[in-house]
């Protein structure tokens, strides 16, 4: 069965100014999954999740070659609209990361920046908050709460919240870094059930470093070590019968 | 003996905790004294001369009576013009160099030209000021000179301090804003500059009142031991608070003491009030955004 492409990388390669976190990385990533990324800490995870929205670039000498294709197109093409693509491709970080503002202006900061103001209808303006909100299944508890500042709810609010701050822009592709490590175990049960309601809509790929999480939570899995893909497969067959002796070591538990 | 009773290192502990703390005390008390004491005598000394009068008349009988109306107008001139033009500069460099440039060598060469400038001393400037405004530029002894030249002395401090509090942001309201496709300007303009105003405004107000009591830099650029007139534009002569402080105190005979020590306490009063308000402002806005 053919799935459209999410994400394609043809031989990335990653430099921070002479360590070279990336090697050819070459991997396809199926639209409407979700897709693990496994791998002891510093094997570049982050790294690679960061190259599909092209965050890294800020980094003084970051040097990058070869390519990344997400929804078909290239994205390190001299065209290329970072503002478009990161509207496509959101990001949620390690750490919960909400901007010093209300709630339901963090779930609006999006638009606010990319719609000029006055063109922005305030039932339109409404809606958003409110269907971002149901999504991430927050709205319950935060509807009379829009106007609180955002950095003062819980760390699992503050999670959901990130996300939902993605999506009044449309995304197609989702990247989580590690999005429960900062929480507690039912919390991240909580987060875990949201990203598994997302997934269809979505293509998301998301990092972690908890290898029972990777079970649970994604379809495909990828198992990274020292900058290289070393396994990319189903994440049963990766988990029950690893191809690479490094990956069966890894998923065993013998190293991480 | 009970489990919980203290032990001999737990006393001993405990002594050194003690011993240091009023270590600390004594020296902070060292601090805070002379401040005090100069407060104290300028108020003893000075409180008898204030009066509105004084405050809002002119020198008469070659300074030794009257007030010193014309040195308030004329120092708040020259701190009004010197930040219009160093605290928009100033801020706007600190923006460049902290969101913008990346680090490469002329940026560095920009850093330690800043942190240098900052240090040297305000008579030089004062030259500079007389070499580049006076003369070459042919402004004269006027407010416009001696404004200048205070912004070129204030204008590296409000760089380093306002670079300071943009650093402060954190990175990841940064990635925050970029993640959903923001811009460099409108991250800055509605994530770092709104969390960073508070210190930005501290900085700014601090070189205010720095610019306010600096004597060097004005002394030959415009400001003048006596001007009968209120200035009316930039290209004037004025008197300022600190400059008519040093004519009493060290030019003018016969000079009643309560005269002197009033103009110095208006000063310190002045600056104290400027300092109050950034103290005033800081704690609103930090009341306001809290992360
Ligand atoms: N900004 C940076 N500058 C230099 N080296 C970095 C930087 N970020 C990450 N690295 C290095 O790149 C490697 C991969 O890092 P990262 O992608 O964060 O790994 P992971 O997320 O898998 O733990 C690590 O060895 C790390 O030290
Ligand atoms: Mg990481």
């Amino acid at each position: 069965m053919s799935r459209p492409q999410g994400i394609r990388t043809d031989k990335l390669s990653l430099w921070y100014t002479k360590f070279q976190a990336l090697v050819d990385v070459s991997l396809e990533i199926d639209h409407g999954r979700v897709t693990g990324l496994i791998g002891p800490s510093g094997c570049g995870k982050t790294t690679l999740l960061r190259s599909f929205n092209r965050i890294n670039e800020r980094i003084e000498g970051v040097r990058i070659e070869g390519h990344v294709h997400i929804l078909g197109d290239d994205i390190y093409a001299p065209e290329v609209d970072l503002v478009e693509l990161r509207k496509r491709v959101g990001m949620v970080f390690q750490r919960p990361n909400p901007l010093p503002l209300s709630v339901r202006e963090n779930v609006l900061f999006g638009l606010r920046v990319h719609v000029p103001r006055g063109e922005l209808r305030r039932d339109e303006l409404n809606h958003a908050v409110e269907s971002s909100l149901k999504e991430v299944g927050l709205w319950d508890a935060l509807k009379d709460k829009l106007g609180q500042r955002a950095t003062s709810l819980s760390l699992e609010q503050q999670q959901k919240l990130c996300i939902a701050r993605l999506l009044p822009l449309r995304p197609e592709i989702l990247l989580m870094d590690e999005p429960c490590s900062a929480l507690d175990p039912s919390a991240t049960q909580r987060v875990e059930e949201l990203i598994r309601e997302l997934r269809d809509r979505y293509t998301i790929v998301i990092v972690t470093h908890n290898m029972a999480q990777a079970r649970r939570i994604s379809d495909e899995c990828v198992f990274m070590l020292l900058g290289q893909v070393i396994e990319h497969r189903r994440t049963e067959d990766l988990f029950l019968s690893p191809k690479d002796e490094r990956t069966a070591n890894y998923v065993e538990g013998r190293f991480g | 003996m009970g489990v919980f009773a203290t032990s001999a290192t737990a006393r001993r502990r405990h002594r050194t905790q003690k011993l240091a703390f009023v270590v600390l005390l004594g020296v902070t008390v060292l601090l805070i004294l002379p401040v005090l004491a100069i407060l104290g005598m300028l108020v003893y000394r000075g409180a008898p001369a204030l009066s509105l009068e004084f405050l809002f008349s002119e020198p008469v009988r070659g300074m030794t009576a009257g007030g010193i109306w014309p040195a308030i107008v004329g120092t708040m001139w020259l701190v009004g013009v010197s930040l219009a033009i160093s605290a928009p500069i100033g801020v706007l460099a600190a923006v460049y160099l902290n969101e913008y440039a990346g680090d490469t060598w002329y940026t560095r060469v920009i850093h330690l030209a800043i942190v240098n400038l900052a240090g040297v001393p305000s008579i030089v400037h004062a030259l500079f000021g007389v070499g580049a405004f006076v003369l070459f530029f042919e402004f004269g002894t006027s407010i416009l000179s001696a404004s200048l030249t205070l912004a070129i002395m204030t204008l590296p401090v409000i760089i380093a301090s306002t670079k300071e509090s943009l650093s402060a942001v954190p990175m990841s309201f940064r990635e925050a804003c970029w993640n959903v496709g923001a811009t460099r300007w409108q991250t800055i303009r509605h994530v770092v500059l709104p969390n960073s105003i508070a210190g930005i405004l501290t900085g700014v107000i601090l070189q205010v009142s720095r610019a306010a009591g600096e004597t060097a830099p004005i002394i030959f650029t415009g400001a003048a031991v006596f001007v009968p007139f209120l200035p009316s534009s930039v290209n004037d002569q004025t008197m300022a608070l600190s400059m008519h402080l040093f004519t009493l105190s060290t030019q003018v005979q016969n000079v009643p003491q309560e005269i002197t020590y009033g103009t110095a306490l208006v000063l310190v009063g002045l600056v104290v009030l400027i300092n109050g308000v950034s103290i005033v402002i800081r704690s609103r806005i930090r009341r306001r955004r809290k992360w």
